[in-house]
């Protein structure tokens, strides 16, 4: 640990409207677990991709190996031996494992033609040391969002690196996914490898790093041993300012019924589902990923058909078969996947907004701008969505930034049941405070909340009642106030198929 | 009970996978009891003949809508080609070599131009600037030949398009298979043909892999232009005559064998041998139709409904591939 892999030294990186890194130096090392933190839109992804090539910066200097260098382009940051995984997921969903591990990098026969034999084989035998067992013709899309991040992983790893960029690789990985990837970097750090690892979970900071560096508003605030920080000096760090409550829960008066469930089944995704769902409740969704939660919410939003099953709304059976349906009965869908269902990216952060409540803003004929704006910008203001201006694309917001705006999006419609899939993925912990009291917000006005969430604290910390799903069943439905509302036993009912139903 | 249903629906799903070859098998039945003319040997060494051209073009655009673009000026480049030719001869130019080396070099070069500027001048679909140079390439055509055709190729030229191998199969077919072939392998095992499908499969991702993706698509719409050449090759050796206007519907033709084929228009999916009974099914109903004596008009409107009907032919597989695998999941 003499001299870092890379150093970075006065970086700069300015886009139109924001300095994204101000004057960043940091030093990374071989066999080290870096963790890099700090709000949206800190500059952590800006960074990497100065690292990797995709940016250049105004100003600064990188040196790798003591060489001062100048990082053309990602084949060349590849070329140099830094591997990086992005943020969102980036791989080519109809190609197989096998084809997407060795992009780039094919091995060949004497003939010049692609040797497959060879390369399905070690491909295999790179996804097994990590110890997944996969089968590497399948394509890619076939796999699970966990099975997907470890073959992103193999992909980084086969091309013989020594630093490995992992933006925040565990945001949508479920608890058991995370740590056999957590396994799965520990054993690429005993090799040498060098890790820099973007997350906003703490926890993971805390289990996986051995340094950690905050970054705040585009600039450094401070690097140390892990073992020197304690959870709130980070935050505090992170924040500039110190967060008392995590999880601002409030519990409101229970209303009537507003929504029952009945036998909803959609063969060989959920069956028999039953719940019910007061005014003035969050009802929390937990389970593994996969267990059927997203599927079955996209049912009762009718984005998917049912087999069978009934719905009723205040009491009333109705019939929701489309999405519009859905928002025309007053219901709001946050969807887990921001990039490809919740966001219009090449459209404004202002369209984005209002794209809900557009009849809300009409003059007559035309729309009534002044409103807009000022309906927009109490949107960003009360949200804390860091941006330059209301015109800003949503694709050059930070990911957790746009994550915000999809939130914004639905509290401006004047729906009544809210369903929040994965709300706070991949926000920092300022911002989640935030969300959570626009959810007590929701409550205060009489509405209700259905959370689904692979965040056990967040499940804990907010929802007035847990149902648990595994495998497309219901396992276990707890309240708030029961003995039972706890880790252990969410889990338990997550994995277990002898249920503990209360 | 369950497994006996199961089977049927892989039985369907396998027969259904099959659906753009069954429509052909079926198709050419039907006009075989139609009119007796048509499966005789006379009339499928012709049908191979007419499928060729529209192979080669075909084949070519089906590697640009992989990448998930696409080439509206694949006619004006086969114009063009042959026009090149047509020009050599007419200043007297005679030798064979000379003659095909300048052909692809001319379609093989116009390609290039699409791809450099798709890539360089950052258009933002391949749709303006193939609608650009499809006009652009064809009044080169006219402007060379003075507008008016060019005849009189030497023997060796019009080979390729003429000749018969053995049993009456056209060399022209013979090339189209051997291209095939080809091209089944450069894509699915070599490097450079996996890349055109990571670039259609998604593009960030490839350029994110050290993908040079702009490299991919000139190199992707040059070979098009290379295949368009090919095209032109064999359409002088038929018609003995280079018409700076043929070729003036290549472009939906190629397309549409494309998509009856099954190539998604995403980019990412397909094979070239969708592609091939893609282009056979249009020219099968194009000779069928002829023989049993349907008008022009008539023509268009069953081609048109076969188009349609393949494709939703195909969502339907796709959603009750989706619906079985649902079903044989209900315990
Ligand atoms: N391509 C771009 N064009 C314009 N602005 C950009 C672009 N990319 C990032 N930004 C801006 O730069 C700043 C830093 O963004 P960055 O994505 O690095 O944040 P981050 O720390 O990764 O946040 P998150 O935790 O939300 O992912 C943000 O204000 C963002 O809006
Ligand atoms: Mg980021």
């Amino acid at each position: 640990m003499t001299q870092p892999f890379i150093k970075l030294e006065n970086i700069t990186k300015k886009f139109p409207g924001v300095v994204a890194l101000n004057n960043v130096s940091l030093d990374l090392y071989q066999g080290e677990i870096h963790g890099l933190i700090g709000e949206n839109g800190a500059g952590k992804s800006t960074f990497i991709k100065v690292l990797t090539g995709v940016h250049t910066p105004e100003k600064g200097e990188i040196i790798l190996k003591g060489n001062p260098i100048k990082i053309e382009n990602t084949k060349h940051a590849i070329d140099l031996e830094i591997g990086c995984i992005y943020q969102e997921l980036n791989n080519i969903p109809q190609l197989s494992v096998t084809d997407n591990i060795f992009l780039g990098c094919q091995l060949k026969k004497k003939s010049g033609l692609l040797d497959y034999e060879t390369m399905h084989k070690k491909a295999r035998e790179l996804l097994k040391d990590l110890g997944q067992d996969i089968d590497p013709t399948l394509p890619i899309e076939k796999l699970g969002m966990g099975h997907q991040q470890m073959v992103e992983i193999v992909k980084a790893i086969t091309k013989d690196i020594k630093m490995l960029i992992m933006d925040e690789p565990t945001s949508s990985l479920s608890e058991t996914e995370v740590k056999e990837l957590v396994d799965a970097v520990r054993k690429l750090k005993n090799k040498g490898v060098g890790i820099l690892f973007v997350s906003h979970k703490l926890e993971e900071i805390f289990e996986l790093c051995d340094k950690v560096t905050v970054f705040r508003d585009g600039q450094h605030v401070i690097t140390g041993n892990v073992s020197d920080f304690t959870n709130d000096l980070l935050i505090q760090n992170m924040v500039g300012r110190e967060i008392t409550q995590q999880f601002p829960k409030i519990e409101f008066k229970k209303g009537e019924e507003i929504l029952k469930v009945e036998n909803f089944t959609r063969y060989g995704v959920y069956r028999k589902i039953n719940f019910s769902l007061s005014r003035g409740e969050i009802l929390g969704f937990s389970g593994l990923v996969g267990a059927g939660r997203t599927e079955l919410i996209r049912g009762i939003f009718g984005a998917d058909p049912i087999d069978e099953g009934k719905l009723y709304l205040n009491g009333k059976e109705v019939n929701i078969n489309s999405p519009e349906a859905a928002v025309r009965n007053r219901f709001a869908l946050l969807t887990e996947d921001r990039k490809t269902q919740g966001l219009v990216l090449n459209a404004s952060i202002l369209s984005n907004l209002i794209i809900t409540c557009l009849c809300k803003f009409k003059k007559g004929l035309f729309l009534d701008n002044t409103k807009i704006c000022k309906a927009v910008d109490h949107n960003i203001k009360s949200l804390q969505i860091k941006t330059p201006s209301p015109d800003t694309l949503a694709e050059q917001l930070s990911g957790g930034n746009q994550q915000k705006v999809v939130v914004g999006k639905w509290l401006n419609s004047d729906a009544e049941i809210y369903i929040f899939d994965e709300p706070t993925r991949g926000i920092d912990v300022g911002a989640k405070v935030e969300v959570y009291n626009l959810m007590n917000k929701i409550l205060e006005e009489n509405k209700a909340i259905i959370m689904i969430s692979s965040e056990l604290p967040e499940i804990l910390g907010m929802s007035d009642r847990v149902i648990v799903m595994r495998n497309g069943n219901i396992t276990a439905e707890i309240k708030r106030n029961s003995k039972q509302f706890t880790q252990e036993d969410i889990m338990h009912a997550s994995w277990d198929d002898s249920a503990i139903k209360e | 009970m369950k497994n006996a249903n199961g089977k049927n629906i892989d039985y369907k799903e396998v027969l259904s996978k099959l659906g753009p070859l069954l429509a052909l098998v079926l198709v050419s039945i039907a006009l075989s009891l139609g009119t007796e003319q048509f499966m005789t040997v006379g009339n499928i060494t012709n049908i191979m003949r007419q499928a060729s051209i529209n192979s080669l073009i075909a084949a070519g655009m089906m590697m640009v809508i992989l990448t998930g673009g696409i080439d509206l000026s694949v006619g004006s480049i086969t114009a063009f080609a042959a026009c090149v030719m047509g020009v050599m001869i007419k200043n007297g130019i005679m030798n064979p070599v000379l003659l095909i080396v300048s052909g692809f070099g001319a379609g093989t070069f116009v390609g290039y131009i699409n791809g450099i500027l798709l890539t360089k001048l950052r258009l933002p679909h391949p749709f303006i600037s193939t609608i650009g140079t499809r006009n652009i390439f064809r009044g080169l055509a006219l402007l060379i030949t003075a507008a008016s055709p060019i005849s009189g190729f030497p023997k060796a030229v019009q080979y390729p398009g003429t000749g018969d191998i053995f049993l009456g199969i056209p060399v022209s077919f013979l090339i189209v298979i051997v291209m095939y072939i080809g091209i089944h392998i450069f894509l699915n095992n070599t490097a450079l043909g996996r890349h055109i499908y990571a670039v259609g499969g998604n593009k960030e991702a490839a350029r994110l892999s050290g993908l040079n993706v702009n490299k991919i698509l000139i190199i992707v719409y040059a070979i098009c232009g290379f295949m368009c050449a090919f095209a032109a090759l064999v359409m002088v050796g038929r018609l003995n005559t280079a018409f700076p206007l043929a070729g003036s519907t290549a472009d939906m033709d190629a397309i549409a064998s494309c998509i009856i084929g099954g190539v998604s228009f995403l980019g990412g999916k397909g094979t070239i041998w969708g592609t091939l009974i893609g282009s056979l099914l249009i020219t099968v109903l194009r000779n069928g139709l002829n023989l049993i004596g349907a008008s022009a008009d008539m023509q268009l409107v069953v081609i048109g409904l076969v188009i349609i009907v393949a494709v939703y032919v195909d969502v339907l597989r796709a959603s009750a591939e989706a619906k079985s695998k649902r079903l044989a999941a209900k315990k």
